[in-house]
């Protein structure tokens, strides 16, 4: 005789539960960087994750820290326009710009309108080139390849543009405290204007692959929120913090360098997730290719640096070989810095990235006592350890290039 | 606005002093009263953001450090500068503002790494841009710009490659003059001469010119 046995749900659960308890295995480490195409330079990620589940999630950072702090506190003003290039590596432009705006504001120095023109053209033809790449890397994250390709040609002609108005593609290092290096070169606003004639088409191309992509809204959409109290308490800023739904533009609410003349219209995001970050982006260089367009329609003649500051900014070449007194300035701001009354400023502007922000202290002279550089990536990168944990591992890679960070300016 | 906000403030809190400042409106705080003051920045006064940390290092002087704040209003849109004098010159410490604004979790750590403030109540106090078994905080002024050689952060290579962390030769480095003198003595010069190639390399606490 066959004994059986019945079997009760209360049976089927309880087998249910051993068989999940024996499954439940420890959680793992991974380390994610500091070299990872993922995190898009030097950042590294220490996470514990629970089978696909991030759990936990510690970014380190520091890796490509160089003390540029300290640098600064040990040469002139004007020397420590190249360290400037090396923060935001993506938009040097608008990193020179920022910078001669904090000193120039310690030295209570305005600009004429021409070099306040050229130094818009400047921070927004960066901050293209720098969604450019964001949004195609973006992509590229997101297993969306073409787009990189799209973006990167239109991103090649802007260097080509930087080269002809700077003579470096990469690394700039155009403003002088007071002015910038040279005036624009000839016929070269002609060039930025078709270079903005050909970004439009170029941005409705990834427009058309991206935005209403169903797998690219897959992979970002409701993934990584921040909410709007979130995004205020970690110091969020730029784009990042505008997705979220928080109206911010220093460009708007603090305006520096005339930006108050131009028409443009700042977008804000309502859900703060990945997609939303991307959706700001791709806006911002149709409104950067507008005030460009305005900026070269009423471009101002006159000077390129401001003439009466005989301390600060140095005297054109050929006046150095023909004038004894244009030589002993020209010497003096090269040997003892541009000259500088002691106070203390701090100076935000609104990068590709974020507000740059630039703390210094100076007791007069050529030499800043004390240079705190506030790097946006930085701040953006901090909210990592509360954003991450409760994603799948492979959200990791959209929400870091939704991000957009550079770790240059990160740790300076 | 902002003038107001400095009266209100100065109204509320008789201890708080007006901070020299070429821009923005700025207080002086003193440190054991500063979590109180940025409560009431945060809660009454609008000021929502705390954008950056940071200290200055005064060198010989007493009070020796100081913390630096700014916060940013995004409804007033307005700057504000809290500065906050340490107490102690050798083991400098500051109240952490962690508990009211997230932000201050990553920038204290960074000021406590590069300049050594300890923050009290910092839930995470280790150091974030160097190193954790790094022994200075090189943003003090009397860390020479050349660095001063460490063992290497990781011991397995450092034993196999026998290699430290080196300073860095200045002999080509940043050359400015200083502004005052006679022409004759202020020829330019690395300003941090601590170490070069005729110099020995610089040992622990000892004061750059």
């Amino acid at each position: 005789m066959i004994a059986s046995k019945e079997i009760s749900i209360g049976d089927v659960a309880s087998r249910t539960n051993d068989a999940e308890g024996e499954l439940k295995g420890d959680t793992m480490m991974l380390n994610v960087g500091p070299s990872h195409p993922t995190t898009h330079g030097v950042l590294r990620l220490k996470m514990e994750l629970d089978g696909d589940v991030v759990k936990k999630c510690e970014p380190v950072i520091g890796y490509l820290h160089r003390g540029d702090e300290k640098i600064a506190e040990n040469m002139t003003y004007n020397q420590f326009v190249p360290y400037t290039d090396r923060l935001d590596y993506l938009a040097p432009l608008a990193n020179n710009v920022a910078y001669a705006l904090a000193v120039e504001k310690l030295a209570k120095l305005e600009v004429p309108e021409r070099c306040q023109s050229i130094r818009v053209l400047c921070c927004e033809l960066a901050r293209i080139s720098s969604h450019l790449l964001g949004v195609g890397v973006y992509g590229m994250d997101a297993g969306a390849w073409t787009v990189f390709m799209y973006t990167f040609t239109e991103r090649e002609k802007l260097y080509t543009l930087f080269e002809e108005l700077t003579g470096a593609r990469f690394t700039t290092s155009y403003t002088r405290i007071g002015g910038v290096a040279r005036d624009i070169p000839e016929g070269w606003l002609g060039r930025v204007m078709e270079f903005c004639k050909g970004v439009l088409p170029v941005l409705d191309q990834v427009d058309k692959l991206l935005t209403r992509n169903r797998i690219f809204m897959d992979r970002t959409v409701g993934i990584g929120t921040i909410s709007k109290e979130d995004a205020l308490a970690y110091g969020i800023t730029g784009p990042n913090l505008r997705a979220c739904g928080v109206d911010l533009d220093l460009r708007k609410d603090k305006p520096y360098l005339g930006y108050e003349n131009y028409d443009f219209e700042v977008p804000i995001g309502t859900s703060g997730d990945c997609y939303d970050r991307y959706l700001m982006r791709a806006e911002e260089i149709r409104q950067s290719v507008q005030i460009i367009r305005q900026c070269i329609e009423h471009f101002p003649e006159g000077s390129y640096y401001a003439e009466d500051a005989k301390k600060i900014f140095a005297p054109k070449k050929e006046k150095i070989l023909t004038s004894m007194e244009e030589l002993i300035q020209n010497f003096m701001i090269v040997t003892e810095g541009p000259q500088m009354p002691s106070g203390e400023v701090y100076f935000e502007a609104e990068n590709p990235k974020g507000s740059l922000g630039f703390f210094i202290h100076s007791k007069g002279g050529g030499v800043p006592y004390r240079l705190k550089i506030r790097g946006p990536s930085f701040c953006n990168l901090s909210i990592l350890d509360k954003l991450i944990p409760g994603h799948y591992l492979t959200d990791i890679t959209v929400i870091l290039g939704s991000l957009d960070f550079v770790m240059g300016e990160c740790d300076r | 606005m902002s003038e107001n906000d400095l009266s209100l403030l100065k109204e509320h809190f008789d201890f708080i002093s007006t901070r020299e400042s070429s821009d923005h409106p700025s207080i002086n705080c003193p440190a054991d009263r500063l979590i109180e003051v940025c409560t009431h920045l945060r809660d009454k006064l609008g000021y929502n953001m705390l954008m950056d940390v940071t200290a200055i290092d005064w060198d010989a002087n007493s009070p020796r450090f100081t913390g630096i704040y700014h916060f940013l209003s995004t409804t007033k849109h307005q700057y504000l500068r809290v500065a906050a004098d340490c107490n102690d010159d050798i083991n400098p410490s500051l109240p952490s503002l962690t508990g009211l604004y997230l932000a201050a979790d990553w920038h204290e750590r960074e000021t406590y790494d590069l300049m050594g403030i300890q923050y009290e109540g910092h839930p995470n106090l280790k150091r974030i841009l160097m190193w954790d078994d790094y022994p200075y905080h090189p943003l003090r002024k009397d860390f020479p710009l050349a660095g001063i050689e460490t063992p290497l952060p990781a011991d397995d290579v450092a034993k196999v490659t026998g290699t430290s962390v080196k300073p860095a030769p200045m002999m080509g480095g940043p050359f400015v003059s200083s502004a005052d003198g006679p022409m004759s003595q202020t020829e330019p010069r690395g300003r941090d001469e601590s170490w070069t190639e005729q110099k020995e390399k610089p040992v622990k606490d000892k004061q750059t010119t």
